[in-house]
């Protein structure tokens, strides 16, 4: 297996993009990717473009060649991928794996979603059949916050968490998201604006929910050899990736306390890059709502299981604290186009680990320069923990 | 990126599924008779709720249908404010997740219970009915 480096990484602005189709959000990534990697798209060998809802609530089926075209990439490989909200990290999985194995030597790895096409309740039916169609949505019309509340009530029912626990997550989120000039939401709420926020899935209120977003994201990648050749300042090396699934249908779960595809996705992770979750300085983790961010704490080994509420109130998770999480605002405030999730993960990760975080004051100090992206795809159904280092 | 900015809407498709069930057949024709069956796979007994054709344990096709017990622990619940576009004609409705004493775990609605009055670990039957519409479904009611 050869070493492989992030080279180049974009970010759209989240948010309603109703300026824009998908073919051109994908480019306001892209762009900014080979600008910052110093290629172009003749150097571009595979693209592997993650997508959830194409055709769904966008109207492009094959969103992959349409960007392909778009950005001048035709010719090269082209895949769309799908593991739900984790689909662009399998993305850049995907290319990793090409790079690695000798097959390729730049790809690039693209994740894009448009939400805004169709309206609320059309979005929320989509992402609602995006569990078990058959037997969570047919006849129980189970929503994706749904399916977290599931998880909140069992959580608060075992270990006492609070829906002011969860309400301090979307605080802290909006606080970074307020200093990300990416970020869908740039603004910053109170405890009791959050618990006071319309109800959506008892104990989930507005506020305890990521927003419908449009985005896109990229992330290039390369061999050693072609870091090298290309003279990368500071190429951010991928250290390990570790993936998991678990059940579509959440009766078939031992639990619902925390998901067990993080727990086996990121210990495959900690194997690879022969590290710990206390070697991890940076993390952006899955929280599409604020229960997921509790969870991911646990589920990731940088609390015991149960105590994710007291790291938290301890304020461990912020920058000064024992591991900073979520300081692009997570997908709670910087947005969820789902497809694009993994991909801008990516993206703050390697701007956090070249020190070169926008705005300055969301920049963590680090040390030994270990970064961990958690992507979660549907409610545990899939999970792709990616770890980053210098 | 305000709203309102110029755009063409796409063609108007309707989509329909039909989804097959002739394997699990009896599931259904079950439902309207007051009864909840699962499948269990004849080689390994392992029990398959929902119902499966095929083992997912030992892979052997061979199954013959049990009916569930309908008593149930709850393990937990939500209540659904926000509705998607095909359920906007309900009222907000509970989602439950209850154990049945086989093992398996059975995720329907939860009826005829205040949020209030619903706590994890409280005790539930599990019932077949036909909808108004006419829709073999199952729910938890409280005992």
């Amino acid at each position: 297996m050869r070493r492989v480096a992030v080279i180049g990484v974009g970010n759209s602005k989240f948010g309603n993009r109703q300026d824009v189709n998908v073919a051109e959000l994908v480019f306001e990534s892209v762009k900014p990717a080979m600008e910052d990697a110093g290629v172009s798209p003749k150097d571009i060998e595979y693209v592997a473009l993650g997508s959830a809802g194409a055709g769904a609530w966008y109207e492009e089926p094959l969103p992959a060649v349409l960007a392909a075209e778009y950005c001048g990439l035709t010719g090269a490989g082209v895949v769309r991928c799908e593991a739900a909200c984790a689909t662009s990290s399998a993305a850049v999985s995907i290319i990793y794996s090409a790079i690695a194995s000798g097959q390729i030597d730049i790809g690039i790895a693209i994740g894009v979603e448009k939400m805004r096409e169709v309206d609320t309740p059309t979005a929320v039916e989509f992402i609602g059949r995006a569990g078990c169609y058959l037997w969570e949505f047919h006849n129980f019309g189970l929503t994706f916050p749904a399916y977290y509340a599931l998880h909140a009530s069992a959580h608060m029912a075992k270990y006492g968490t609070t829906e002011e626990d969860l309400a301090l997550v979307a605080v802290k989120n909006h606080k970074y998201g307020a200093l990300n000039p990416v970020a869908h939401f740039q603004k910053e709420i109170t405890v009791d604006e959050a618990l006071s926020s319309y109800p959506i899935a008892w104990p989930l209120k507005l506020y305890d929910c990521c927003p419908i977003s449009d985005g896109s994201a990229a992330v290039i990648l390369a061999s050693e050899e072609k870091v090298k050749e290309l003279k990368i300042d500071t190429p951010v090396w991928i250290k390990g990736i570790g993936f998991s699934s678990d059940t579509v249908n959440l009766s078939k779960r031992d639990s619902y306390v925390g998901l067990k595809a993080t727990v086996l996705a990121s210990k495959r992770a900690y194997k690879m890059a022969g590290i710990g979750p206390e070697d991890v300085e940076v993390a952006t983790v899955h929280d599409c709502f604020t229960i997921a961010e509790i969870m991911a704490y646990e589920d990731l080994g940088f609390c015991k299981k149960g105590e994710g509420p007291k790291l938290l109130r301890e304020g461990q998770t912020e920058i000064g604290g024992k591991i900073p999480v979520n300081i692009d605002g997570g997908l709670k405030a910087k947005g969820h186009p789902i497809g694009a999730t993994g991909c801008s993960m990516i993206y703050e990760l390697t701007k956090q680990l070249r020190e070169e975080a926008e705005k300055r004051e969301r920049q963590v100090p680090l040390k030994n320069y270990i970064a961990l992206a958690h992507n979660i795809g549907g409610t545990g159904h899939y999970c792709y923990v990616t770890i980053l280092g210098r | 990126m305000a709203a309102g900015l110029p755009t063409i809407k796409s063609r108007k498709l309707t989509v329909i599924h039909n989804i097959p069930i002739s394997k699990i057949e009896k599931f259904w024709r079950g439902l309207k008779e007051g009864k909840v069956y699962a499948t269990k796979c004849k080689k390994c007994g392992a029990i398959h709720f929902p119902p499966a054709a095929d083992c997912s344990k030992c892979y052997s096709s061979d199954m013959e249908w049990i009916e569930l017990s309908n008593e149930a622990e709850l393990e937990t619940f939500t209540h659904v404010m926000v509705r998607p576009a095909t359920f906007q004609h309900y009222e907000p409705y509970t989602v439950a997740i209850g154990r049945l004493k086989e093992g398996v775990k059975v995720l329907a609605w939860l009826t005829g219970a205040k949020l209030s009055e619903i706590k994890v670990g409280m005790k539930v039957k599990l019932v077949a009915k036909v909808t108004p519409e006419g829709e073999p479904t199952y729910e938890f009611q409280p005992i």
